[in-house]
């Protein structure tokens, strides 16, 4: 039995490893970009005009050798930090970032001291 | 009395989520420019709309202002802002960059044919690629520069009557 949950999970973590190896840098961004025209969609979803010109944009930059983040940075200059979906780390939003692993640390904390309890 | 430990856990987790929403939902999620102004434009090489030249931003006049507008034939906000721009063309410290975004040449002269040319000069962008660089999204949107070419405005959708006055006091003032 251990062994077939252990091949499951191999098998889905190889396939997810293979499915992101596939995925090119330039889609890689525009998963991260939003469409500043359209409601709740990215730069990959859209097929507006404005999502177009920004994937030709994000084309050129790449072959022109900029990297992920001078894209970034490029595009943030121009529209400001709203068109990343992932926002930068800084000491406004630091709070955000670290809280989910002080909420996983305690949580932790909390499960085993429940069960240290339980077990006296 | 002693609180127990879950207590204080639970005060916080519930303190921490009220601060969340109330920094979430007080957050201006509207797309918003602001971030330009007071920045240097960047280096920039269009073709001109009347032939094959290059403009680029070493080109631009260092004596004016320049007013860079961003505009289509197909664009019906474009005929509404254009009377305004007629007007902003007969001041002699304004110069006027029209880009013409995403169009064809034969519709954008049949426009400045019917409607009058306000442009100094006229930039053709084709694709819509150059304007990403002035953190154009749309047209009509209108940019206005001073002679270190630093953006001062920007206008998103049609100019109106009040944004009229207040180029006049941009261009006045300093």
């Amino acid at each position: 039995m251990k062994t077939k949950i252990l091949t499951i999970i191999l098998l889905i973590f190889s396939s997810k490893l293979s499915a992101n190896e596939n995925i090119g840098l330039d889609t890689k961004i525009f998963k991260n970009l939003r469409c500043l025209v359209c409601q709740g969609q990215t730069i990959a979803e859209s097929n507006s005009d404005f999502a177009q010109t920004i994937k030709i944009v994000v084309r050129d930059k790449i072959s022109q050798g900029s990297n992920e983040k001078e894209i970034y940075e490029f595009l943030s200059e121009k529209y400001g930090e709203w068109i990343v979906y992932k926002p930068k780390f800084n000491y406004l939003n630091s709070f955000l970032w670290i809280s989910p692993y002080i909420v996983l640390i305690l949580g932790g904390y909390l499960i085993f001291k429940y069960f240290r309890k339980r077990r006296q | 009395m002693k609180l127990s430990f879950l207590k204080i856990i639970s005060f916080f987790l519930i303190i921490f989520t009220i601060v969340v929403f109330f920094i979430a939902l007080n957050v201006d999620k509207r797309y918003s420019t602001e971030n330009i102004i007071g920045k240097k434009i960047d280096s920039f090489k269009i073709k001109l709309l009347s032939n094959d030249k290059i403009f680029e931003n070493k080109d631009l006049s260092n004596d004016k202002y320049h007013l860079i507008n961003v505009w289509a034939s197909w664009c019906l906000p474009c005929k509404k802002e254009h009377p305004i721009l007629m007007k902003l063309s007969k001041k002699d410290n304004l110069n006027l960059i029209g880009i013409n975004f995403k169009d064809q040449k034969k519709n954008a002269n049949n426009f400045l044919k019917d409607l009058g040319n306000p442009y100094n000069i006229i930039l053709s962008d084709t694709d819509g690629t150059s304007s990403i660089s002035f953190g154009v999204f749309g047209v009509p949107e209108t940019i206005i520069i001073n002679e270190k070419q630093i953006v001062i405005k920007k206008f998103i959708g049609p100019l109106s009557t009040n944004d009229y006055k207040n180029i006049l006091n941009v261009i006045n003032e300093n």
